[in-house]
């Protein structure tokens, strides 16, 4: 075993990069062995590889939401009469007729064959892409995903941080009032009840916030840096500055009226004004970093293969349309490299060392 | 040379001095206690010298505060962090990170340390405070202990120069406190650090303090030793009332010394309490509570006593809640069943209202009870009875008041005025005395008793053993959701010395209280 593979956890965004080609591999495909491929190649990948910390634990509930994606769209499907254009009809409801208004609305109808699978294949998809983006959550910390961002980016980070922390406790503490509410006699009507939930919860997050704002405020956060006045007036300019030519390039090269020459241009002058604006901030953050998240190989490897597959996949929905979208009527057919794109996201289980085992 | 100080430091709130002309040099390497009865703004002069107020807090803030001889008044809090470090109240509401190891180093992050040095000093601050098994934890999963002792872990990591503390062992069961205590020692000792600390009970801190100061109702300050300052402060450990009561001069600090003075006096024990059965209040059988995979309460079957006060104690953890929170009914329960005499209903089949007027739970934060603007539209809320209820329990509260403007004392008296308003036979109270002096807890252990003898079972879990010894008929001590011990308070708090009170570590058992020894120091001079 080399070191790039002994016990750690794997950098975040190799872990999201990969999440990422699955999803697209699965967001362009609606054929259903196909997308249980990518779905059984996530979760395996999540069962092999995610540590024992709690936020791991959530791929069970992106789990349970896909399924439940998937039985909304086959139920609608069936409650608004997807048969229209004929089929093979499996179960002959009787048409519940609407007003006339209701243009392009049927309600029940005769269920065919047809409109089901068209609803399952969809909702497999959508639910697919969940499903990724939920082994993403259970591989990666999103709080040690933020904390890679730039060094210039540092304030937004953290804000985004406590705003990750301060969520559940929102949750928790609302449970709480709720049943301390129960304990005593008060305002039954709608809006009484509303108010004792609410007020007690948002003083109780308004505190949690001021405490938090406080311990981060007298441990050091958001301390001066090292930067003269001058240094900080041409940060801020080039910001600003970095800020309004996106804005104006972005415009011009979308709307096709406006002179060639301020579409690219002044878009690439803004982009660069932006790094040179993030670059100066960030020399002047006088923060370190302690045990960055090193990136070696096993990272490249996952992220290849997560890439590999949405690219392989995205060939396939561009040139082997019957393989992408099968037809309703028949069962759909799976090609030698639609099957191997998806399997290759595997690889990721196989690359990426083990996680790191919590002490407890 | 002085490492900070305070000079002529006012402040006030709207008009409302909390501080007025306090003067203050801390040198380095000594533990200063700051103690007062609620509401006389210990929080405040910590702020002042963290710098917390009046950024965090609003009001005005006149005087000086130098550190090192330069001054800082005008300097946010980060901008004093790498001398300054400050520990609230509740250690997890401070966190910023997920980790133990993340959060050691968040701190030094800020500082701009260079890595090599950030990584030894996380390793020596986790051996330092005996937490190095739990560094890669989750900090929510952590004992509340355990949580006090990574927060000063946190603030010790930038090597700080002064470390001040806000009631770092408020919310711990006595045997977590003397840990973070003995750490907090460790500290002053060995490294030299200065230690600032608020608290209200005193017995834990004063034999470890060097200097206390006391402030006064008036916003002023008395430094000085503990012993000098204890002579006449309103708010004294039960040792120092005990050696007031036995005349004894210089006052005793610590147990040991008490222990001296107390083999001199010769004092017939209290008469035991001839024991009646009480009339039977609840009866819980085999009750079990589950949260996920952890058993909190396992098979707990207990019978209560009407007219008698029961202490719940027990670590954290221990299922104390979760106990409390079953037997009121509305808790999730896995099974057994919980009987309310005289009619043995269980309120777990009752609805709310049905629920509330057959067993009483006052939770642990009682402010998530309140949520209107006056204390008198909460007693209309509360029903009829409430304000009467109110004024039995602490009278003179002015009805036009935010409750969130009352003192902790007058609060929970309002929260309590609510819960009984449905008048239970039952009631429980989960950590009542968390954020109350001296005063304010005698008042409670007082209403407690007063309910009890009016016939109702009253369940109290609680840490403070002082205010067991006040208050309870009865003990029983949790351990893992099991009952560990349980029996007349006297017994049984005699036979663990983690759960013993002051006195009776001085004088031994069956001693309790002091007023029972100055009974019997008056009955022996007459």
């Amino acid at each position: 075993m080399s070191s790039a593979r002994l016990p750690r956890d794997l950098h975040p965004v190799a872990w999201w990069v990969w999440a990422i080609g699955l999803a697209v591999a699965a967001s362009s495909t609606t054929n259903p062995l196909v997308l249980l491929t990518v779905v059984a190649v996530a979760s395996l990948v999540v069962f092999a590889r995610r540590s024992e910390q709690p936020w791991a634990r959530a791929f069970r509930l992106y789990v349970l939401v896909a399924v439940v994606i998937v039985v909304m769209r086959v139920l609608f499907r069936v409650l608004l009469g997807g048969g229209v254009g004929g089929g093979h009809v499996l179960l002959d409801l009787p048409e519940v007729p609407l007003p006339d208004w209701v243009l392009g609305l049927r309600l029940l109808g005769p269920v065919t064959r047809e409109s089901v699978l068209a609803g399952l294949y969809d909702g497999l998809r959508l639910g697919a892409v969940v499903v990724c983006v939920g082994a993403a959550n259970a591989l990666a910390n999103p709080k040690r995903l933020l904390r890679s961002v730039p060094a210039a980016l540092h304030e937004v980070g953290t804000a985004l941080v406590v705003a990750v922390t301060v969520l559940p406790q929102l949750a928790e503490s609302a449970r709480r009032v709720r049943a301390a509410q129960a304990l005593r006699a008060g305002d039954e009507r709608r809006t009484g009840r509303l108010r004792r939930q609410l007020v007690p919860v948002l003083e109780d997050a308004l505190d949690r916030s001021l405490q938090l704002a406080a311990g981060m405020d007298t441990r050091g956060y958001g301390r001066a840096g090292t930067a003269t006045p001058a240094e900080r007036r041409v940060t801020g300019a080039l910001m600003l500055t970095g800020l309004c030519g996106v804005c104006v390039g972005t415009y011009a090269v979308l709307d096709t009226s406006v002179p060639r020459l301020l579409g690219t241009p002044m878009l690439v002058l803004g982009v660069a004004a932006a790094v040179a604006g993030l670059l100066s901030a960030g020399r002047r953050v006088g923060r370190t970093r302690y045990r960055p998240d090193p990136w070696r190989w096993p990272e490249f490897a996952v992220m290849a293969s997560g890439i590999a597959t949405g690219a392989v996949l995205h060939w396939v929905s561009e040139h082997q349309l019957v393989v992408a979208y099968p037809d309703l009527a028949s069962f759909p057919q799976v090609t030698l490299v639609a099957l191997l794109g998806s399997l290759v996201g595997l690889l990721a289980a196989v690359a990426a060392p083990e996680p790191r085992p919590v002490t407890s | 040379m002085s490492l900070l100080e305070l000079r002529g430091v006012s402040v006030d709130y709207d008009g409302t001095p909390v501080l007025r002309d306090v003067d203050l040099d801390l040198a380095d390497g000594e533990l200063v206690l700051v103690s007062g009865p609620t509401g006389s703004g210990k929080s405040t002069l910590l702020g002042v010298v963290t710098g917390l107020v009046p950024r965090f807090s609003g009001g005005t803030l006149v005087g000086d505060v130098l550190l090192d001889d330069v001054s800082v008044v005008h300097a946010a809090p980060r901008e004093r962090a790498h001398a300054v470090g400050y520990v609230g109240q509740d250690p997890l509401a401070g966190f910023v990170t997920d980790t133990v190891e993340e959060e050691l180093a968040y701190g030094m992050e800020q500082l701009g340390l260079p890595p090599e040095t950030m990584r030894r000093r996380v390793e020596e601050t986790l051996d330092l405070l005996g937490i190095a098994d739990l560094r890669g934890r989750d900090l929510r999963t952590l004992s509340g202990g355990q949580q006090q002792r990574v927060a000063i872990g946190a603030v010790l990591t930038m090597h700080p120069r002064l470390l001040v503390l806000d009631e770092p062992t408020s919310a711990l069961d006595p045997t977590a406190a003397e840990d973070v205590l003995a750490t907090l020692t460790r500290l002053v000792h060995d490294l030299g650090v200065t230690v600032l600390l608020a608290e209200h009970r005193l017995e834990r801190v004063v034999p470890f303090a060097d200097r206390m100061v006391l402030l006064g109702a008036d916003g002023r300050v008395q430094v000085g030793e503990p012993a000098d300052l204890l002579e006449t402060s309103p708010v004294v450990p039960p040792l120092v009332e005990l050696g007031r009561a036995a005349g004894w001069s210089p006052l005793p600090l610590s147990v040991r010394e008490a222990r001296r003075r107390a083999r001199a006096l010769d004092l017939v024990p209290p008469a035991e309490a001839v024991s009646v059965d009480p009339a039977p209040g609840v009866d819980v059988r085999r009750l079990s509570v589950v949260h996920g995979r952890t058993v909190a309460v396992r098979e707990v079957s207990l019978p209560l006593g009407a007219g008698r006060v029961t202490a719940l104690m027990g670590r954290n953890g221990a299922g104390k809640s979760s106990l409390l929170w079953a037997v009121q009914g509305s808790g999730p329960r896995q099974a057994g069943s919980v009987r309310v005499a005289p009619s043995g209903s269980d309120p777990a089949d009752l609805k709310a209202g049905g629920r509330r007027s057959l067993v009483g739970l006052l939770p642990q934060q009682a402010g998530d009870l309140l949520y209107l603007e006056t204390v008198d539209e909460e007693c209309a809320a509360g029903g009829p009875r409430t304000r009467g209820l109110l004024d039995e329990l602490v009278p003179g509260i002015p009805g036009d008041r935010h409750p969130r403007d009352l003192s902790e004392g007058q609060r929970l008296a309002l929260a309590l005025a609510l819960v009984l308003a449905g008048d239970p036979p039952v009631l429980l109270l989960d950590e009542p005395t968390r954020g109350l002096d001296y005063g304010a807890k005698a008042a409670l252990a007082r209403t407690l008793r007063r309910l009890a003898t009016d016939g109702r079972t009253v369940v109290v879990s609680t840490h403070d053993v002082e205010f067991v010894a006040q208050a309870a008929d009865e003990v029983v001590v949790l351990a893992d959701g099991e009952v560990v011990s349980r029996g007349p308070a006297r017994r049984v708090v005699a036979e663990s010395p983690a759960f013993a009170p002051q006195v009776t570590k001085v004088l031994g058992a069956p001693w309790l209280r002091v007023d029972e020894v100055a009974a019997a120091l008056e009955g022996r001079g007459s």
